[in-house]
């Protein structure tokens, strides 16, 4: 049974979670609550181990201490099948789309179909152009993953998460490297197809803007603790320097511009 | 001195470990192959990638190796008198050892760097975690039709080989330098057994081809996903499947013939 007894509708929840790789901690003590039906963001700089918790989550990584539960389901002492018909229910949509390079935009969209269903394939072929249209690309069905753009990458991949009908879908940095049209498509598809079809979505992000934009409720992750959390009008509203920082973007304040470093004049006259 | 040991400890520690993770892909893979027969397509596409797209260069060498064996065959022989078993010495060399290993050591070359290329690139684009997360065994999709296809491919190739080397050996040795043609195949049929030979040397291939693409496929599989990791990986690829290949091929021979 999941830990946190917060709500009978969450549909993660992470509990006291360690998590090192070699001698770097990443994760040393985090709680965070997913709730059903809602956007939430998990947000903090590069290098904080957002992607790392969403593999956590989806149980491609164990974590030293602590556990995770989705639908009640405590992910990491599932079985392999077990483990498996979890993972149909819910899409993740790498930062780089991870489309299969050798299918086409249509085959790859229908790839889970195919492997997992003994659908005709004429629905199969109903099913892709349904959900290709929500993200704006049935007229891409034959071009290859090499001859699309990033956002259009992660359209596709969007696509593909959804082909299956999931409970949830984890979001990896959807906005990075994104030109701001692309970015507006994409944070409005995403609150789109949550609302639409009643999803779980979870958003790992450092856009800001973008991100508080959609989330119902927000996490902010910094040396492996959650430092605050709330809805976004929360987080605005937040007096922490650290928060305040972050969501302003500005270079002086609790997280230091310079990389550690020997005192400057000293530094310099030590050259000579 | 206590650093030397730790480094050497950790080394240690490592090689152990990574030998490990190697014996633990191979497990995984070799339990992905069942169920390749509901994915027969996925290992004619890698027969293709890494049979058919392979066989320009075997060719080529073949004739070329078979060409040199009957000059140098014949320099060698006629010495001595001998040059009516050119035919015999060109076909035992080949089916015997050059076959085999050649054919693997142009494998790792042509198709076991590619191999490990796509697997690493594969890794690095977080295909690899696609697929996990779609819930598609990696190791049934990806892994499993191509050890089978470089198992199945490389016996095949290497018979290719000894086919074209052993005509490049006659057009040197009957149409240029003018040994006897009846000698040149009526000796190489009394000489060249099917068992001790042929069925050696086919053994050999086939385990050439299992090694050769178990390195090429793990490499990719374990590379750092980064384009220096890939490129990393892509050269141990060639050189520990070579290197495998010319050792255990001593360790057969030994076996076979010693």
């Amino acid at each position: 049974m999941p830990s946190s007894s917060s709500s009978r509708d969450a549909l993660v929840d992470i509990a006291n979670l360690h998590f090192a790789r070699g001698s770097r901690r990443i994760f040393s003590g985090v709680d965070i609550t997913i709730q059903r039906g809602k956007i939430t963001a998990i947000m903090g700089p590069s290098g904080t181990g957002k992607t790392t918790l969403l593999k956590l989550i989806a149980a491609q990584l164990y974590p030293d201490q602590g556990s995770i539960h989705l639908d009640g389901q405590d992910v990491h002492r599932l079985t392999r099948s077990a483990l498996y018909t979890l993972r149909k229910r819910v899409g993740m949509l790498f930062q780089s789309g991870a489309l299969l390079t050798d299918l086409n935009v249509f085959d790859n969209v229908a790839f889970p179909l195919r492997e997992h269903t003994q659908l005709p394939e004429t629905l199969i072929r109903h099913l892709v152009l349904i959900r290709l249209h929500a993200v704006g690309l049935r007229g891409a069905r034959d071009l290859m993953p090499s001859e699309l753009s990033g956002g259009m990458a992660r359209r596709v991949a969007l696509a593909r998460a959804l082909i299956m009908d999931p409970m949830m879908i984890m979001y990896d940095e959807p906005f990075a490297g994104q030109d701001p049209i692309s970015m507006g498509v994409l944070a409005d598809l995403i609150k789109t197809v949550n609302d639409a079809l009643g999803l779980t979505s979870i958003v790992v992000s450092h856009d800001v803007a973008e991100t508080l934009s959609i989330a119902d409720y927000v996490y902010v992750l910094s040396d492996g603790v959650v430092i605050e959390q709330g809805t976004p009008d929360q987080m605005k509203a937040s007096e922490s320097p650290w928060v305040q920082q972050f969501i302003h973007a500005q270079a002086n304040g609790p997280v230091p511009f310079h990389y550690p470093a020997p005192e400057y004049m000293a530094d310099l006259m030590q050259a000579g | 001195m206590l650093k030397l040991t730790q480094n050497l400890g950790q080394q240690g520690l490592m090689a152990v470990a990574r030998l490990g993770r190697r014996f633990m892909f191979l497990l995984s893979t070799l339990a992905g192959c069942a169920g390749l027969i509901r994915r027969f397509h996925l290992l004619i596409k890698q027969l293709y990638s890494v049979g058919v797209l392979t066989l320009v260069i075997i060719v080529v060498a073949g004739l070329f190796v078979g060409m040199v064996l009957g000059l140098q065959g014949y320099n060698t022989l006629v010495d001595f008198g001998a040059e009516e078993s050119l035919g015999v010495v060109v076909a035992l060399t080949l089916v015997r050892e050059l076959g085999p290993v050649v054919t693997a050591l142009l494998f790792a070359g042509r198709a076991g760097s590619a191999l490990t290329a796509e697997i690493g690139l594969m890794k690095a684009t977080e295909q690899l975690s696609g697929l996990e997360m779609m819930a598609v065994d990696p190791f049934r999709f990806i892994f499993a039709p191509r050890l089978m296809a470089g198992f199945i491919a490389v016996p095949i190739l290497a018979a290719i080989f000894n086919a074209v080397g052993v005509f490049g050996g006659y057009l040197v040795g009957v149409e240029w330098v003018g040994v006897d043609a009846g000698s040149f195949w009526s000796q190489m049929q009394a000489g060249v057994d099917l068992q001790e030979d042929i069925l050696n040397g086919v053994i050999k291939s086939i385990v050439f081809g299992f090694i050769v693409t178990w390195i090429a496929l793990f490499e990719g599989y374990d590379a750092v996903p980064t384009s220096e990791g890939v490129g990393r990986a892509t050269t141990r690829t060639v050189v520990q499947a070579s290197l495998a290949v010319l050792g255990v091929d001593f360790l057969l021979t030994a076996l076979m013939f010693g």
